[in-house]
Order: C-alpha cells, then sequence, then structure tokens
C-alpha cells in the first residue's frame, strides 16, 4: 500500500508542535525458526517525537529523516512486564499484530510516555474538542441570555451572540492561506467582551477513556460500500455532530464578512 | 521509512466519516483519472480500486492544502511539494465543496487549533478553564502559540 511518505517525513521534522519528545529504548523483535531457542531480546535506543496520532522515530535526535513511524490507532499502551524496569507497550486491538515495546529512562519519563500517548488518537482530540464545543455552546447562550434585548424575538437569541465582538471566531474555519496551509493567526484585536456572571454548567466529568475504534466485525458490512455510515452508534464520536453544525451556522456568515474584510486589508497591505 | 502497515490496512477498514466512488488522478506523468473508492478515517485518505479489499493507497492528511479546482473538481497537494496534485473529480458541485469541507476539518491540527480557540473563548466568556478538570491544561500542544 502506497503512503505519501515524502510528505508524512516532513510532517515529522517540520516545526509544527510534538507533542512529546523523547529518548526511548525500542525492543527489536527477531524471528526464531527454532522453538526451543529463547528469543534474543535486544534493544536500539531511538529519539521519538510524538506528532498528533503519529509516533515517529529516528536514529538519532539530528537525523533529517524518521526511520520509522508507529500510527496510533486502535491501539492501547499499557505497562509491561518485561525484564526492563520503565518497559511499556503498545498493543493493538487488531488480533496478531505485533506490539511496540519501549523502554524509558526512568519512571518519570516512562508516565510521561503513556499518558502522552494514551491520549494520542484522533478520537480522543475529537472528543475532546466536542466538549469543548459544548462549553461554548452552553457560555453562548448564558451570554445571549445576560443581555436583555426586549425588541428582539426569542428566536434571534442566538443569533445575538454574533454581534458580540468577542466571539469572533476568525479562525473559526480556517481560512486556506496562499502560503499554502491554514495558520494560526493572532487574530488582531479580538476584545475581551462582557464577561457573564459565573454559569456553573453542570458538573462536567472528564471524558471517558478514549473510545476503541471498534473493527467493523472482519468482513465489513458495507465497509465497500460508497456513501457509508459514519462512525458506529456507540461510539461517543460522531462525525455529524449536532452542536458543531449549528455552531457552524451561527458564525458561518460572520466568518464570511470577516474573511472578506481580511482579504481586503491583505490587499491593501496591512500586516 | 518503516511504518505498521498492517495497522493503516485495518484502519482502512474501518468506519469512514466519508466515502464515495470519485474519479482521482495522482500526480505522475501520464496518469489519468480513475475510478476509485475513496475513504476518509480519521487523518487518512485511503483510496481503494473499486472492487477490491486492500486500499492501493493513503494519504496522510497533515499540511496539506485542498483546493476547489474548475467545476466539481478538488485537489489535494501538501505543503512541501504544492505543484504535486492529487486531483478528484466529484458527481457534482455539491458532493465536491462536501468533500472540500471535511477533509479540510480532517487533520489533527485542525483539531488541536480548534481545541485552542474553544479553550481561549470559552476562558474569555467564563473566566474558567475547560481543560483543567480534564487534567491535560498543562500540555504543550494545548497552549496558544505552542512552541515551534
Amino acid at each position: 500500500m502506497k503512503l505519501n511518505e515524502r510528505s508524512v517525513a516532513h510532517y515529522a521534522t517540520c516545526d509544527s508542535p510534538a507533542d512529546h519528545a523523547g529518548f526511548l529504548r525500542k525492543r527489536v523483535e527477531r524471528h526464531h525458526h527454532h522453538s526451543h531457542h529463547h528469543h534474543a531480546t535486544s534493544y536500539q535506543r531511538r529519539w521519538f517525537v510524538l506528532k498528533g496520532n503519529l509516533l515517529f522515530y529516528f536514529e538519532e535526535r539530528e537525523s533529517r529523516e524518521p526511520v520509522g513511524l508507529v500510527v496510533l490507532e486502535g491501539c492501547t499502551v499499557e505497562l509491561c512486564e518485561a525484564a526492563e524496569e520503565f518497559a511499556f507497550a503498545i498493543r493493538f486491538d487488531d488480533a496478531g499484530a505485533r506490539a511496540y515495546i519501549l523502554v524509558a529512562d526512568g519512571q518519570a519519563a516512562m508516565e510521561a510516555w503513556v499518558k502522552a500517548l494514551s491520549r494520542a488518537s484522533f478520537d480522543y482530540m475529537r472528543l475532546v474538542v466536542r466538549e469543548l464545543e459544548k462549553q461554548l455552546e452552553e457560555a453562548c447562550k448564558s451570554l445571549a441570555a445576560c443581555r436583555k434585548s426586549p425588541q428582539r424575538s426569542s428566536s434571534s437569541g442566538r443569533k445575538r451572540h454574533l454581534s458580540n465582538p468577542a466571539l469572533l471566531p476568525l479562525q473559526e474555519k480556517p481560512a486556506v492561506l496562499e502560503n499554502g496551509y491554514s495558520t494560526w493567526g493572532s487574530g488582531g484585536g479580538i476584545p475581551g467582551g462582557a464577561v457573564c456572571p459565573d454559569h456553573d454548567g453542570g458538573h462536567a466529568k472528564p471524558p471517558p477513556l478514549p473510545p476503541r475504534r471498534r473493527s467493523a466485525a472482519g468482513t465489513a458490512v458495507g465497509s465497500l460500500a460508497p456513501g457509508l455510515s459514519p462512525a458506529m452508534p456507540e461510539s461517543p464520536v460522531s462525525p455529524e455532530t449536532d452542536c458543531f453544525s449549528k455552531l457552524h451556522n451561527w458564525y458561518g456568515q460572520e466568518i464570511e464578512v470577516l474573511r472578506r474584510e481580511w482579504q481586503e486589508r491583505q490587499k491593501r497591505g496591512h500586516p | 521509512m518503516r511504518y505498521n502497515e498492517r495497522e493503516l490496512l485495518c484502519l482502512a477498514r474501518q468506519p469512514a466519516e466519508k466515502a464515495a466512488e470519485i474519479l482521482m488522478r495522482v500526480p505522475k506523468k501520464g496518469s489519468v483519472l480513475k475510478k476509485r473508492l475513496v475513504k476518509l478515517v480519521v487523518n487518512f485518505l485511503f483510496y481503494f480500486r473499486t472492487d477490491e479489499a486492500e486500499p492501493i493507497g493513503a494519504l496522510l492528511l497533515e499540511h496539506c492544502r485542498i483546493t476547489k479546482e474548475e467545476e466539481n473538481v478538488f485537489s489535494i497537494s501538501f505543503v512541501e511539494e504544492p505543484e504535486r496534485k492529487y486531483c478528484f473529480e466529484c458527481d457534482s458541485e455539491e458532493q465536491c465543496r462536501e468533500w472540500v469541507e471535511a477533509l479540510r476539518r480532517a487533520s489533527y491540527e485542525f483539531m488541536r487549533r480548534s481545541l485552542i480557540f474553544y479553550r481561549s473563548e470559552i476562558q474569555k466568556m467564563t473566566g474558567k478553564d475547560p481543560l483543567e478538570q480534564y487534567g491535560i491544561s498543562e500540555e504543550a500542544r494545548f497552549q496558544l502559540g505552542a512552541p515551534r
């Protein structure tokens, strides 16, 4: 199977923020055909860099290209009862897939890695983003409710907040800039906006453990059918989040206006 | 570069955010549009021959640019090689727009930025850091202006 390796390697080494990095020893699997031989286990010290759901490893810290990549989807990270101290394993749901046994330099390093890797999946990130979307929606509603505007009809309750400059999400729809990829601008001059009296939005629990991506039962009913259904019903992480699309619509119009203004300013040579 | 192809193949079998049969052309000399089953799973775009179970290939959708080209057409290119375009011809403008939208949001980097944005907005509005109760507020990847 082909992979856009050049781009992937570039992503590994470019200056986008790494989520975690450090030296780890990686167990090398050697295959022995004679069952009576015990496996000779050896370890290779590598420089590991975690970016999103991708764990890259390099021969040296200064290497310009990774020697390997572990895609961290559908896996669990657990402490390992290997002969080595501070060892942990990345194991995949896929039965028969080999695990990666990694050894850290010490207790703290091991714990930091296990923590970082357990939260590295795309699904986990999506879960947290959804939680925050909900919270923002609730905060918006609270803010809108704070403002008493007798002339407006109740149905425009949501629209009201659009005029609040504090809520201008310039980057909600990342503009694709000319340099090829959207960047996180500093969103010049978004004022603080009114602070609504603190509403306790209820007891938010910490997000549950990242849901295991359920493999679609081997033969995957319809996994090759076009126009597939999205994530399975029991997964909390459904791409079509009610909340997000609502937010999206609310902000949509405002974005268009702002984008146009921004582009015009750019043309006029403003920074 | 070694990678866990087996796990990637497994990922390709997972439920997709979006999948459709689309005409696709790879950035190779002399390549033509071919009908492919294109499937978006997390930040990977897999593409299959329509009658095969295993994908021909996968595109990691980080640091890529999704461009709306002419009618029904969009392309994917990568920052370091903007001229090398993977082209996709959809059945309709609507389908094209949906894919552009979905692909632009498909990167981990996009989610990271969204998270940072929401966090910042919630903090401004409520004075509270929403990440604190999840115990992840100190993580470098969630900071505004994360170190480069």
